[in-house]
């Protein structure tokens, strides 16, 4: 791995101004490493985040679930708060990688990172959240801009996730047997008035599936969508799944979904 | 460059490292504690699996500057008064080894489930053990060395 400065910062403000062209925030650092060791990143500065004691922790509303940025995937599968408000949110953070993953990753840096095939951004989706930055709000639906690409500028710092409570929710995926990644992953909410069906793992980047969200809309039961013919033309293909049957598995998990509602 | 202080293994250390130095290369090169082996170096295969504040991690994939101040549990950090821990006869009794290289990753990621769920089911130690690959025994005794120590811990 090539040689970088470490600098940890105190509170937002100290990070952003550390930040350049050439530096990178580090939360758990669970692709960020991974990804540098493999010489496909290189920075000359890791901001660590982790000690900014604001952005860890979660707090619960009567209509919203709102997650600091640097919170572990385990705090979040672990948090009696998130199992009770957005149960869906709870298993989500349980079935991401293995348990050394879950004790340090986090779910800003599993959103700042936009991996087609992460769990955590079909939550924002479906749930309707809002990322909070340092300076300024963005919805979910403005937020994840294509492949490893987001909203976010340089030097710009994602505090906190706010998620909307949704009226039933349920996240299904077929994981990687080796990683655990979703090759597809949905997750399903029914808000009053509306549903998402937010797919991950299918496309370069996560999405809401309109037909099938209105399908649900119209009758939220898995018949609604059952034998949906779904247009392959722009899903992932490789080694673990082929187009067509990436569009396959999206019918079938979000019929489970809706089943699991 | 920058000054890292760990307490590992009960044992205050405090060296100088680089700071892209991770904390299996600090314990293996800069302490020389070697039983924190490195597998795939791409966090998948948990042969480096150590606990930092009392949870597991995967060594190779976190900076030593990053848990600057911890304390830190090795392999080496189990034993007591020269008696193995439990856990690491458990593995011994039951062959939860063949050729012992994923061995300290599997015991110290085993421990940090027993601390967490002190009688897990099959499902829930398999589950647990995701992160931790070995290519010889077939997982069985593993299993089966886990359920023992669950009942000695």
């Amino acid at each position: 791995m090539k040689y970088f400065n470490y600098h940890s910062a105190k509170d937002s403000k100290e990070a952003s101004k550390l930040a350049s062209s050439s530096s990178a925030f580090l939360a758990g650092g669970m692709t960020t490493i991974p990804s540098m060791k493999l010489g496909l990143a290189t920075y000359k500065d890791l901001i660590d985040i982790k000690n900014i004691k604001k952005l860890s922790g979660i707090k619960v509303s009567g209509k919203s679930v709102t997650i600091g940025a640097a919170t572990k995937h385990v705090e979040v599968s672990n948090s009696k708060d998130v199992k009770k408000a957005i149960p869906s949110l709870s298993s989500l953070a349980e079935g991401i990688g293995d348990p050394q993953v879950r004790n340090r990753g986090t779910i800003g840096g599993s959103i700042a990172n936009n991996d087609p095939s992460a769990d955590y951004p079909s939550a924002c989706i479906a749930l309707n959240a809002t990322i909070h930055t340092n300076e300024r709000k963005i919805e979910a639906a403005k937020f994840f801009k294509g492949m490893f690409e987001t909203a976010l500028k340089k030097g710009e710092l994602i505090e906190a996730i706010e998620f909307q409570i949704p009226e039933k929710s349920s996240y299904q995926k077929h994981p990687n047997p080796a990683s655990r990644y979703a090759i597809v992953g949905v997750y399903v909410a029914k808000h009053k008035g509306d549903v998402n069906v937010a797919v991950t793992g299918a496309k370069s980047c996560v999405y809401n599936d309109k037909e099938m969200s209105k399908a649900l809309l119209g009758n939220f039961s898995s018949s609604s969508i059952d034998g949906m013919d779904l247009d392959s033309s722009e899903m992932n293909s490789d080694m673990h799944a082929s187009a067509d049957f990436r569009a396959s598995l999206v019918v079938t998990q979000a019929k489970k979904a809706v089943d699991a509602c | 460059m920058g000054k890292i202080s760990l307490e590992v293994n009960g044992r205050k250390v405090e060296k100088e490292a680089p700071d892209n130095t991770l904390l299996s290369t600090f314990l293996r090169e800069h302490l020389q504690l070697t039983g924190t082996h490195i597998g795939c170096d791409t966090s998948q295969c948990g042969a480096c699996v150590v606990h930092v504040d009392g949870n597991s991690l995967k060594s190779c994939t976190t900076l030593a500057a990053d848990v600057n101040g911890s304390k830190v549990t090795t392999i080496e950090g189990l034993e007591t008064n020269g008696k193995m821990h439990p856990m690491q006869e458990a593995f011994k009794k039951l062959h939860g080894l063949q050729c012992g290289f994923c061995t300290p990753g599997m015991v110290m990621s085993a421990i940090d489930l027993l601390q967490k769920n002190k009688k897990p089911s099959d499902t829930e130690i398999r589950d647990w053990l995701e992160g931790n690959i070995c290519r010889c025994t077939g997982y069985q005794n593993i299993v089966a060395a886990v359920k023992e120590a669950a009942t000695k811990m």
